[in-house]
């Protein structure tokens, strides 16, 4: 398998806690925050609604439930800015400046919960995948009858360039995320965990294996076999397991191919392997779901880049306009800004309009300087460097070189739709050729054939 | 205040033009042993090629309404120092001028410039010059330190002669093409080429490999009498397997079909040296091959990641 080895820029924002952001006064809650359909709002333009009251519902098998990220009440119910998509529907609400909770946010016993009382749990506090790309976990961790998951795969490589937010999480609260791993191991029953976390991380992976190690020895769990391994009364196995730092480390497929030596079907899903992935900032919403009841309507968001005198780390409520967090970190709007991102640097998203809200799968929000612009494309020479780079074995210039001379037809031979748009083709590529848009556009042909 | 691009937003800071001039700084210290070789001839040799270069391209894109800009991308001053190197050291002056005619007009543009290119230009160029004027390219030059300066003929050209040990032929310390003789010269600028990752390592050593291989079972008076040595280090052997065989454009895609292309520009150069009417095969071969390209890169393709066996 291929990697590349991108400059990593988290220096800046790695050894600077996770502070909490200013609660918004306005919140905007898009009803397309997750994969699959929007939701249902079940609020109406002048309801009062508390933190973490339900205000949009799931809406089909794949969908997930919106909740409110502040007090106060509802004023619109109309299309805003989307920071992925453009523009879509979104719930907007008035902050009262209380904060008043919705749920009781006492600690829950959690022992004694069956995996389907759980399950019920994550889908109602409308969880989805932190990593990125937002699928609903609850769908994932009902795998159907038949597919058996072995093997509990825990996503901490964040390899983005910039990104910080996964390391601090681990770091601050490994307790919380070694819970968390407990409770979908549960749901799954599963007898082996691999937490993954890139080398450039090494104290995250100690402080997980410290939390592992007490939390054994505080349920009065057997010994620990060796470091950072052990197994307790069920049979539980959890391992963390010291990644290379490369790109894409943490995508999904990657990450199965370097721990568990399978490759995941083309076209298939990790289940098809008998293991499921999570992101550790999901695995930390099960756990605050599980044990206190609270639905997910915060993250952490690395907000990072030139021109912020402070880059940080911030607790943010979903629905936080991008435009705060930045001020809160003191951008310097004067400067002659390039470009605006949602999430890393290599698959993240350019913003238009600085009022889109951070939602469920924002990862950061990054200023780029014109030091990143790009040049302006050239032919292909022939290099073979995208070959090199591309993590799915594809041939990324070939793709590129059809879609070019619109012959999706011969775009098509090689294979676009097993693309993950990681971007490491068009990053490597010396004569700037945008391949990752040329692949894009050849998969929305072929599908639509 | 701020632009909207698709992503990745950042990129590597290894463009097109900078891989241009790596190989050409890559290819200095052979110049410089080719100048100190031959004397001040060789350089002018190369400036008339480097510049006739540049100039025809200019001419074309301006003929043709192109952005006269693309010069600088430095795929014509590239082609121009390969297409010197691979003249002897005095050549009358009009002969890289046309030379350069042929690799950037012929070669490269009509194709439609470069990543279009099938065969090498500075090649093109070169058996242009070989076929029209045999008799210019053929005449060599002894080094300046040596008692009859001139036309002698390469070691190569010498049917089965050992009257060059292998550290003459090393050093270059005979006649030949101005950047072909110095091996040592070409070494220092293979490593800075693998070491800065703009060459693979797949092609050059399945075609020296390749060579050497033959030249031993094949290339003495019975079977495996051969001088492998030799025919690696005499004639253009080093410079076309690592400057000219490893031109992206005309060469495949994936490391299979790289290697693939080596071992046939090993067979055809051991074919045409030991075979063929000209002594030396390794323009040829290459040519040759890079025809063969497209037909390399159907079959060659990459493995893409989960083409997996269903059913476990």
């Amino acid at each position: 398998m291929n990697f590349i080895h991108p400059p990593e820029f988290k220096e800046s924002t790695r050894h600077k806690k996770i502070e909490t952001a200013p609660l918004p006064g306005r919140a905007i809650l898009p009803l397309s925050q997750h994969a699959g359909a929007p939701s249902e709002p079940v609020v109406r333009v002048g309801d009062a609604v508390k933190t973490g009251s339900l205000i949009a519902q799931a809406k089909g098998f794949i969908s997930s439930n919106l909740h409110s990220s502040i007090s106060g009440k509802v004023v619109a119910c109309e299309v805003f800015t989307h920071p992925i998509i453009g523009r879509f529907r979104a719930i907007a609400v008035e902050s009262d400046g209380q904060d008043t909770r919705a749920f009781p946010d006492s600690h829950r016993i959690a022992s004694d919960i069956g995996s389907k009382e759980i399950i019920d749990i994550i889908k109602e506090a409308g969880i989805v995948g932190l990593g990125g790309a937002a699928f609903p976990t609850h769908v994932k961790l009902s795998p159907p009858s038949g597919k058996r998951i072995g093997t509990l795969i825990i996503n901490g490589a964040e390899c983005e360039p910039f990104l910080s937010c996964d390391h601090r999480l681990m770091l601050e609260k490994p307790k919380e995320i070694i819970s968390g791993i407990h409770l979908i191991a549960k749901v799954l029953d599963v007898r082996e965990v691999l937490i993954g976390v890139e080398e450039n991380k090494l104290d995250a992976m100690e402080a997980l294996g410290s939390a592992l190690f007490r939390l054994k020895a505080s349920l009065d769990f057997a010994p620990l076999v060796a470091l950072g391994t052990s197994r307790d009364r069920q049979g539980l196995k959890i391992k963390i397991i010291k990644l290379k730092t490369r790109y894409p480390q943490g995508g999904e497929k990657q990450l199965i191919k370097t721990l568990l030596k399978k490759e995941v079907p083309s076209g298939g899903l990790p289940m098809d392997v008998g293991c499921v992935v999570d992101n550790v900032q999901t695995v930390f919403a099960v756990y605050e779901a599980v044990y206190f009841g609270k639905p997910l309507y915060e993250r952490v968001v690395t907000v990072s880049g030139s021109f912020l005198k402070n880059p940080k780390n911030l607790k943010v409520r979903i629905g936080t306009p991008i435009k705060n967090l930045l001020e809160f970190c003191g951008l310097d709007t004067k400067r002659d800004i390039y470009d605006i991102i949602m999430g890393g640097p290599m698959t993240g998203v350019s913003q238009y309009d600085l009022d889109a809200p951070v939602i469920k799968g924002t990862s950061g929000i990054l200023v780029l300087d014109p030091r990143f612009e790009n040049d302006e494309e050239n032919d292909c020479i022939r290099c073979s460097r995208c070959i090199e780079a591309c993590p799915a074995g594809l041939m990324p210039c070939m793709i590129g070189l059809g879609t070019k001379n619109n012959r999706f037809d011969i775009a098509g031979l090689y294979h676009p739709l097993d693309c993950i748009e990681c971007g490491a083709c068009a990053y490597v590529c010396p004569s700037r050729i945008p391949l990752v848009q040329y692949i894009k556009l050849a998969k929305m042909k072929l599908k639509k054939k | 205040m701020f632009r909207v691009s698709p992503a990745p937003h950042i990129k590597s800071n290894l463009s097109s033009r900078k891989i241009m001039y790596l190989v050409m700084l890559a290819l200095l210290p052979a110049g410089i042993a080719g100048v100190y070789i031959y004397g001040l001839c060789s350089l002018k040799v190369i400036f008339i090629s480097m510049a006739s270069c540049v100039l025809w391209e200019l001419l074309f894109l301006k003929f043709r309404h192109k952005d006269p800009r693309i010069v600088l991308d430095g795929s014509a001053l590239l082609t121009g120092l390969l297409l010197a190197y691979n003249l002897p050291p005095e050549v009358p002056f009009w002969i890289p001028v046309v030379g350069a005619w042929a690799s950037i007009i012929l070669g490269k543009q009509l194709f439609g410039g470069l990543g279009h290119n099938i065969f090498n230009p500075a090649l093109v160029g070169r058996v242009f010059l070989q076929i029209s004027w045999p008799v210019y390219m053929t005449t060599w030059k002894n080094p300046r330190w040596a008692l009859d300066s001139v036309s002698t003929a390469t070691p190569l050209a010498k049917e089965g002669a050992r009257s060059f040990s292998y550290i003459d032929l090393f050093l270059g310390n005979h006649g030949g093409c101005i950047g072909e003789v110095c091996i040592l010269a070409l070494l220092i600028g293979v490593l800075f080429l693998i070491f800065t990752n703009v060459i693979s390592f797949h092609t050059p050593l399945s075609f020296f490999g390749t060579v050497m291989v033959l030249a031993w079972i094949f290339g003495g008076k019975g079977i495996f009498q051969g001088d492998p040595i030799f025919h690696l280090l005499a004639g253009g052997l080093i410079l076309g397997a690592f400057f000219m065989a490893t031109d992206y454009v005309t060469s495949p895609l994936t490391r299979r079909g790289k290697i693939i292309f080596g071992i046939g520009c090993g067979l055809l150069t051991i074919l045409i040296r030991l075979k063929g009417g000209y002594p030396e095969g390794v323009s040829y071969a290459i040519l040759f091959m890079n025809a063969m390209v497209p037909m390399i890169d159907r079959y060659t393709k990459t493995r893409k990641y989960g083409l997996v066996k269903k059913g476990r």
